[in-house]
């Protein structure tokens, strides 16, 4: 039994302090209501456990390792561990989340499952579940996501998924996600909406971080057998809208010894025009729903945001996230475009794992933390590297690859 | 008395709300299409803020406001505009738009600037309806500016007694659970919902929107409530024939 009790649980309304709620128009109503009255108690259910549980292990191959990397831990300083979501089947965090929301959706009697995409991975992840349980799956994604991540394109249309692309505003996330919010509008009685990222209105935040929190509740036993505690120094995760950091942090909300550091995509640099850094850019807003922290100019228009990886091109961030910021218990970092890349040739040559462009950011920033050889940093490893294979190729084919640091031994 | 108010005292019957795009087709477009819209016979202005994200909007009512935002039109130019034409009518003028664009103005100078400008009231779909109540509804008041919520067929009545409650200017009776812009005709199970709404002695107007787009389509929903809303059908109007062509289509809806 799964227990969720920690003091950031959004109220009843769905915020977490002044973030959250449900700013929706009165067409999205029952659906969001039908689900936030429901999704507590189906996912309470012992027999809803059993089956998230027995997939979980048997299908995504839970619990994914918490892995001592030697070599870097040598070379920082400090004990460094990583949570290696990224051998999750489908090749990210991702699965936890629509394993659990398809679970759910069986249950609410749908027969028909939307998802938005920006890299792929979570639109990869809702095709295979709707695959396994023979549901019919569509999924937006934004017209250039489509052209930077062919291959899950590819993939989601082998599993039997329609890609419909968005063609709005700035054709990558935040668009698919408009388009698939439009959809559900129209399409209310028969269709789930999968939302892959603590986003959107509640009660999605909350049911996203609830399943995620896999991560951190494994984290917990895998740390006390190898260091004799449960509790690391820092954990650090990269944000998008955030749901690899939700599930990282969820059971050590309330440990405030253990220091959160979300990692944002700086693009280009942070001022630089072409950046996703929406903590540091951002106001207070709403966006896909949420009263949260969101790239905008003066005039509540939101910023079309920037960065090399697709999963972290959002120009908002959970309202949990929000939160967490706002009170202090997060930390916020910020990796650009060249120093995502270069960490992610770095950890590829000092421990043989290609990280997903998205983790790469969370790696990027593992120098500036404060600490000691007895420190315990853990990264989550949201996601490994296979999709962005044409940008590292890129990356490798060009003179750059000269000042990539190669791992010295 | 506030414009929408008096507009609903006088008129019970084939009220006509138009909305369009600020900034849409061109810029300063906005004075010379709520005169002519008024001249041709229109009894209320629904005037969209363009945003780069209207979520409950379909394609047709997207592209207005990517154009328009494009074209450079903001709210501060938005409220000047208004303003410039409020010196030659009286037709009531409503804001329709999403809360983000509020919030980032700054609410209380947005409700201000409203007033300054003429505006007579507010529809912001996505402001929740006990949020309202809560944080919005007393400062709204005070200002004298009418309130329209949205109602749809699975509202049921509870909830659309309450909307009906906080609606001020008048009850938005959304046809179909759709985005903006489809053009379906009325079904048997839309008119039933039409007459429950009767049952359920409502104090406000209704006028029912989202499908509307031609006389047929008007004149069968306003049988049902006190008029009806057109949009994306009128920005087809301004994108295919500009300014020139408001006068036919409203004397086309008007069967005049």
């Amino acid at each position: 039994m799964i227990h969720y009790n920690n003091s950031y649980n959004p109220d009843s309304e769905g915020f977490y302090g002044q973030f959250g709620g449900a700013f929706i128009p009165e067409m999205l109503f029952s659906n969001i209501n039908n689900l936030k009255n429901q999704y507590l108690e189906i996912i309470k259910d012992e027999s809803f456990q059993k089956e998230f549980d027995n997939l979980l292990k048997d299908y995504v191959g839970r619990p994914t390792p918490l892995y001592f990397a030697k070599r870097l831990s040598e070379e920082i300083g400090a004990k460094i561990y990583f949570k290696r979501e990224d051998l999750c089947h489908t090749g990210a965090h991702k699965v936890n989340n629509t394993i659990g929301q398809i679970l759910l959706a069986q249950r609410l009697g749908k027969t028909r499952i939307i998802a938005e995409t920006g890299a792929g991975q979570h639109g990869v992840a809702t095709a295979t579940v709707c695959a396994l349980m023979g549901i019919q799956c569509i999924v937006y994604m934004g017209e250039i996501d489509i052209a930077r991540q062919a291959p899950n394109v590819q993939r989601m249309k082998m599993l039997g998924a329609e890609v419909r692309p968005a063609k709005s505003g700035s054709k990558t996330l935040k668009d698919a996600t408009n388009e698939a919010i439009r959809d559900w509008i129209n399409n209310p009685i028969d269709t789930h909406y999968i939302i892959g990222s603590v986003v959107g209105p509640h009660p999605y935040p909350d049911m996203v971080a609830k399943f995620q929190s896999v991560i951190s509740e494994e984290m917990k036993w895998q740390l006390k057998e190898k260091e004799g505690r449960e509790n690391p120094d820092y954990i650090v995760a990269c944000v998008g809208g955030g749901s690899n950091a939700a599930g990282a942090f969820y059971h050590y909300l309330d440990e405030p010894e253990v220091k959160l550091v979300l990692v944002e995509a700086a693009g280009e640099g942070i001022y630089s025009g072409k950046s996703a850094a929406t903590s540091i850019l951002g106001s207070r807003g709403v966006i896909h729903g949420s009263m949260t922290m969101l790239m905008q100019d003066p005039y509540g228009q939101i910023i079309e945001p920037h960065s090399i990886s697709a999963g972290l091109d959002y120009p908002g961030i959970g309202p949990l996230h929000a939160h967490l910021i706002d009170s202090k218990r997060a930390q916020v970092f910020a990796a650009t475009d060249d120093q995502a890349i270069e960490a992610a040739f770095h950890i590829t040559q000092m421990e043989g794992i290609i990280p997903a462009l998205e983790t790469a950011h969370a790696l990027a920033v593992l120098d500036q933390m404060e600490v000691n050889k007895d420190s315990v940093v853990i990264v989550n490893m949201s996601g490994r590297g296979d999709k962005d294979l044409n940008t590292y190729i890129a990356v490798q084919d060009s003179d750059k690859t000269e000042n990539i640091p190669s791992s010295g031994i | 008395m506030n414009r929408i108010n008096r507009l609903f005292e006088q008129k019970k019957k084939d009220v006509l709300n138009i909305y369009f795009t600020a900034g849409f087709p061109k810029l300063n477009d906005l004075s010379q299409i709520i005169l002519e819209l008024e001249k041709s016979g229109v009894d209320l202005i629904e005037l969209g803020m363009p945003y780069s994200d209207p979520l409950a909007d379909g394609e047709t009512i997207q592209y207005s406001s990517s154009i328009a935002l494009k074209n450079g039109m903001n709210l501060d130019l938005l409220f000047s505009q208004v303003n410039d034409v409020r010196q030659k009518t009286e037709i009531p003028i409503m804001l329709m738009g999403y809360y983000n664009q509020m919030i980032q103005y700054g609410e209380d100078k947005f409700l201000d600037k409203c007033v300054d400008a003429g505006i007579d009231g507010l529809i912001i779909p996505d402001i929740p309806l006990t949020y309202f109540e809560k944080n919005l509804q007393e400062k709204v008041e005070q200002k004298n500016l009418a309130m329209t919520f949205l109602v749809t067929p699975e509202s049921g009545e509870e909830r659309t007694k309450l909307a009906d409650r906080l609606s001020s200017a008048f009850l938005y009776v959304v046809a179909k659970s759709s985005v903006t812009g489809k053009t379906e005709e009325l079904n048997e199970n839309q008119i039933d919902y039409f007459q429950e709404l009767d049952s359920y002695q409502l104090k406000s107007p209704r006028l029912i929107g989202f499908g509307i787009h031609d006389r047929a389509s008007f004149v069968n929903a306003a049988k049902y409530a006190n008029g009806a809303i057109i949009g994306s059908a009128f920005i087809r109007v301004l994108r295919d024939k500009g300014i020139d062509g408001i006068n036919a289509f409203v004397s086309q809806v008007r069967g005049v």
